[in-house]
């Protein structure tokens, strides 16, 4: 069986690691192949970005070799895909290359689109991309004082980030003295703080707590960037001297181009995550049309789901487990304190309150996240 | 008629029915109904709220079996 994989990101190398373990004996003996096609031969750490932004790790620190981080019989090319042929089990890639495929699976991820907002791309600081959080740290750096406008856009990867790097710049403007000279004004989409309940319950009065004021059902229009006020779809008006956008996000743009879903979102079957309509052809991570959060944990759980599924594929002909709907995320409170979110389908979660305990946990985990890419943890 | 864009948030805590209406929303064509279904009985009145707050149009709310019918038309 020849299995092909669409993106060397967290999902896409999780599950080409998980499965190259299960079939080990396969893949010696020619009944599996395992091929990964990336756009790049670098791996980043995503989640990194908010420290960058913050100036808590250094851009290095993001990165490893893609091939370094995959097991020995994954064939790994760094050629991107600018063609789907499903109807031919058949990818073109921009080398002029056709691979073909028993097993196609999809995990290309998703990227901020800020232009999709007047004026925000230009005025705003973010930290979705290094050279975006190095810049947003930059002006972190330099700024002295006056309104920082947090701002979040839907659909968006990390669900978490907004309330992080709130909490975050509040603890770096402490840090440098400055708090008192700095307002910090969130915004949210919908009426509360966050989309989790159990999380806004905690985090609204964290923010009342911090002298953090907010908006809710707030929801971007354009960025009146020569008098600096940020307008919502709902009517409300929001000056800024600082403004940190947390950007709506798209799948990418060969997906949509290729017809496979609006916006870069493949409609995705949410338990056995098989591209509607398509028994052979699987989506992992962001770029699925799913209702969860966009997450590298979701990815995570998406891939070790597949693999199972995929291995039991070539060993018995058939899937033999669901995907729940399984998500975790971390929530960092500040410079030293965080707490966690896990929930599936069925089950919200019950988020306790911040602890250094789970920080350094995080912390510990920024490093331990390349032994989960291998698909060892 | 077109066909009505159906949203399926159900059991989705995060991001949640309102913002996966609001993200489908951004990707409609102004008189376009969408139609949300979700597991989670705020919506009943989370997604109205928004929905009047910003100006577009609710033509429905039904439960059904534990899910909750929501179809609304975006008007501008």
């Amino acid at each position: 069986m020849r299995i092909l994989i669409i993106g060397g990101g967290m999902g896409g190398t999780i599950l080409a690691n998980n499965l190259a373990r299960r079939l080990t004996t396969e893949l010696k003996s020619g009944k599996a192949r395992i091929t990964m096609l990336s756009a790049s031969d670098k791996h980043m750490y995503q989640p990194g970005l908010l420290y960058l932004a913050v100036g808590r790790i250094t851009p290095d620190e993001l990165y490893r070799d893609q091939a370094s981080l995959l097991e020995p019989g994954i064939e790994f090319h760094v050629d991107p895909v600018t063609e789907f042929h499903l109807d031919k089990n058949e990818v073109l890639t921009r080398g002029g290359k056709t691979h073909a495929y028993d097993v196609l699976v999809i995990a290309t991820g998703s990227r901020m689109v800020p232009e999709s907002i007047p004026g925000l791309a230009e005025n705003c600081e973010t930290f979705y991309t290094e050279e975006t959080a190095l810049k947003m740290f930059k002006r972190l750096r330099a700024f002295e004082g006056g309104r920082v406008v947090i701002t979040v856009g839907v659909p968006h990867k990390c669900p978490m980030a907004p309330l992080e790097i709130t909490f975050m710049l509040h603890d770096y403007f402490k840090d440098r003295g400055i708090l008192d000279k700095v307002k910090l004004h969130y915004t949210y989409p919908i009426g509360r703080t966050h989309s989790l309940e159990n999380v806004a319950k905690w985090a609204t009065p964290e923010f009342d707590r911090l002298g953090i004021t907010y908006e809710t059902l707030f929801n971007m229009k354009e960025v009146d960037g020569e008098n600096k006020i940020l307008k919502s779809e709902e009517g409300s008006e929001v000056p800024y001297d600082l403004l940190i956008a947390i950007p709506a996000h798209k799948g990418m743009e060969v997906i949509e181009k290729n017809g496979l879903g609006q916006n870069g979102w493949i409609p995705t079957h949410r338990h056995q995550l098989n591209m509607e309509g398509r028994t052979n052809v699987f989506v992992l991570g962001d770029t699925t049309n799913l209702p969860i959060s966009k997450a590298g944990s979701t990815a995570h759980f998406e891939a070790d789901t597949l693999g199972e599924n995929i291995a039991a594929m070539v060993k018995m002909g058939t899937p033999v487990r669901d995907y729940d709907g399984k998500v975790f995320c971390f929530i960092e409170a500040g410079k030293d304190r965080a707490t966690y979110a896990m929930f599936n389908y069925q089950n919200p979660p019950d988020p306790k309150a911040p602890t250094k305990a789970v920080h350094w946990f995080k912390m510990a985990y920024n490093k331990l996240y390349w032994v989960s890419a291998r698909g060892l943890l | 008629m077109a066909e009505r864009r159906i949203i399926d948030a159900r059991g989705s805590f995060c991001p949640g029915p309102l913002m996966e209406l609001i993200a489908g929303m951004k990707m409609a064509n102004v008189g376009e109904e969408l139609e949300v279904l979700s597991s989670d009985k705020g919506s009943a009145t989370d997604v109205p709220e928004w929905i009047k707050k910003v100006g577009h149009e609710l033509l429905g709310t039904r439960e059904e079996n534990g899910v909750w019918h929501i179809v609304v038309k975006k008007a501008k």
